[in-house]
């Protein structure tokens, strides 16, 4: 009897964290401007393609999670793999506080940065600074996946591949790496996810000539409904979980 | 044997420093000091600035923000133990689905997810225009730019961080302390409140520190649902950056806000950090 209240809350549960997504999804496909059903229509997928705000914001979006993903990928793997030979208490608690430290703060905190930095040399923010400050969030992300999966790890087998002869790098490269790949991919995913998210400290560095996706769905949701947007966004929705399926089958390959 | 230590956490020392301590250096300083007549920000050094935030209007905003980041943690928390519960309790091959569709509109934009509220919930969303459709109501119900809207978009984007957590300490719970609770005369609902919750207490704990943290510094949910009659901190210290052009205030209130966060976290870690390890 009280299991099958739990289901029913369960199910009232996943309709909430649901329903809103599909409705949007659904609502893309609709051929009134206004939010009541006229008939099927891919209309404002059109309008999308000949929106080249829309399509310029993406680009930078993809351009930009890319190349922070590539990034702090790297950066963050080989910094957890540094603090699993030896602990760096200043580095890991300085990445530990950015975890927490509101958003807000650290854009405010990075645009004082920037701005201080025009006195003495001569740049713009742009893609260069969200591209600067977006590795820089996710690295602590990175490194804690890669610490949990370093948990894991026996130390002795490294020990042993330098014992019959491999440099240390040769070590990392052959014998830790391949069994941290997992956790690389988890946390590649993780980065992109939250680079391609990012709002707050996103429109607080990028300037006036920048703009990515969220910000041009930021200034859209606060202008009125116009569908074009439900159409991005159920692109991304689609989007991002065609990425999380291919990456869950990825790390069941490898695993 | 350490050289390659050395190259290897060169870049993330660089990066952390450079562009997250060092910004926050900056920061600290701007505080000290006093704006200037076009904005901009100089001589002479001043404590003004964090003797302003006693104005009982920021006074004000942060009590508020405090209160809006409680009742979120405090409904995400209802909400997500019993679905926590359900999904621990579910078959060992269904967990994995039931936690992938809690995470699912979690990794999907938190812009969208937000506006996808908004297109339900304005006057002329789908609720509205429903509701209006079927003659229940003439004009259209305030449901969007209020306090309550803003709870149910932090609800709504950080209730995963609640689940997960709560559903990793319940999936260690070994089942036969529940029968022997049961074999010793104990109702379901004793063992629940008796048995179940207090080893979840980990669980609890971390989610609740994972939800209060951005909710007590959200900037986006306040900004768009509540529509600028709901603000919250956040939304304070934007505005001192660029409408009001006051970056000592700005950088005061910035500071204010992650000491509370900090002293906060070390308060909850000294008294149940190692429950949370």
């Amino acid at each position: 009897m009280k299991n099958r209240w739990l289901a029913a809350y369960a199910a009232f549960a996943y309709l909430f964290l649901h329903v809103p997504l599909l409705v949007l999804t659904v609502f893309s496909f609709n051929a009134s401007r206004f939010t009541h059903w006229e008939g099927f229509s891919l209309k404002w997928y059109a309008v999308l393609l000949e929106d080249h705000r829309l399509i310029e914001a993406a680009l930078n979006s993809i351009l930009i999670a890319v190349a922070a993903t590539a990034l702090a990928t790297v950066i963050g793997t080989i910094a957890a793999y540094g603090i699993w030979k030896r602990s760096a208490p200043v580095l890991e608690g300085s990445l530990y506080t950015g975890l927490v430290t509101p958003e807000i703060v650290t854009g405010v905190s990075l645009l004082a940065l920037f701005q201080g930095l025009f006195h003495y040399f001569n740049f713009r923010l742009g893609l260069h600074t969200v591209i600067l400050a977006h590795v820089t969030f996710s690295i602590a992300y990175v490194v804690i996946v890669i610490q949990a999966r370093l948990k894991t790890m026996d130390k002795s087998l490294e020990e042993a591949a330098m014992d019959l002869g491999a440099t240390e790098f040769g070590a990392f490269r052959k014998v830790t790496l391949p069994v941290l790949m997992p956790g690389v991919i988890a946390a590649a995913l993780l980065a992109f996810t939250i680079s391609f998210d990012d709002y707050v400290i996103t429109s607080l560095v990028s300037g006036v000539d920048t703009e990515t996706l969220p910000m041009v769905i930021y200034t859209m949701a606060r202008k009125g409904v116009s569908p074009a947007v439900n159409a991005m966004s159920a692109l991304i929705v689609i989007g991002v979980g065609a990425l999380i399926v291919a990456a869950e089958k990825l790390q069941q390959q490898h695993t | 044997m350490n050289q390659l230590r050395t190259w290897f956490l060169a870049p993330a020392r660089l990066l952390t420093f450079g562009f997250f301590l060092a910004p926050l250096a900056i920061v600290v300083l701007y505080s000290f000091l006093t704006r200037g007549t076009y904005g901009g920000q100089g001589a002479p050094f001043t404590l003004e600035n964090y003797t302003r935030l006693a104005d009982p209007l920021y006074l004000e905003i942060l009590v508020k923000s405090f209160w809006i980041a409680i009742l979120s943690t405090a409904i995400c928390l209802v909400m997500g133990f019993p679905l926590a519960l359900f999904i621990a309790r579910s078959g060992p091959q269904w967990r994995g689905t039931w936690i992938n569709l809690v995470m699912l509109p979690f990794w999907t934009n938190f812009l969208v997810r937000t506006y996808a509220w908004m297109f339900l919930l304005r006057d002329t969303g789908l609720i509205n225009t429903a509701f209006q459709g079927l003659g229940l109501i003439s004009q259209p119900l305030p449901l969007l730019y209020n306090d309550g809207a803003v709870i149910l978009g932090l609800v709504y984007g950080y209730l995963p961080f609640m689940v997960l957590p709560i559903f990793s300490t319940l999936e260690r719970q070994d089942p036969f302390l529940l029968e022997a609770a049961a074999d010793l005369g104990a109702t379901p609902w004793q063992t629940l409140w008796r048995v179940t919750v207090p080893m979840a207490k980990p669980g609890i704990l971390a989610g609740s520190v994972l939800v209060f943290i951005p909710c007590l510094g959200a900037y986006l949910t306040p900004d768009l649902m509540g529509g600028g009659k709901s603000i919250m901190i956040g939304n304070v210290v934007q505005q001192q950056f660029t409408s009001s052009r006051d970056w000592p205030f700005g950088a005061a209130l910035s500071l204010v806000l992650t000491a509370l966060v900090m002293v906060l976290l070390w308060f909850i870690m000294r008294r149940g950090g190692k429950e949370l390890i």
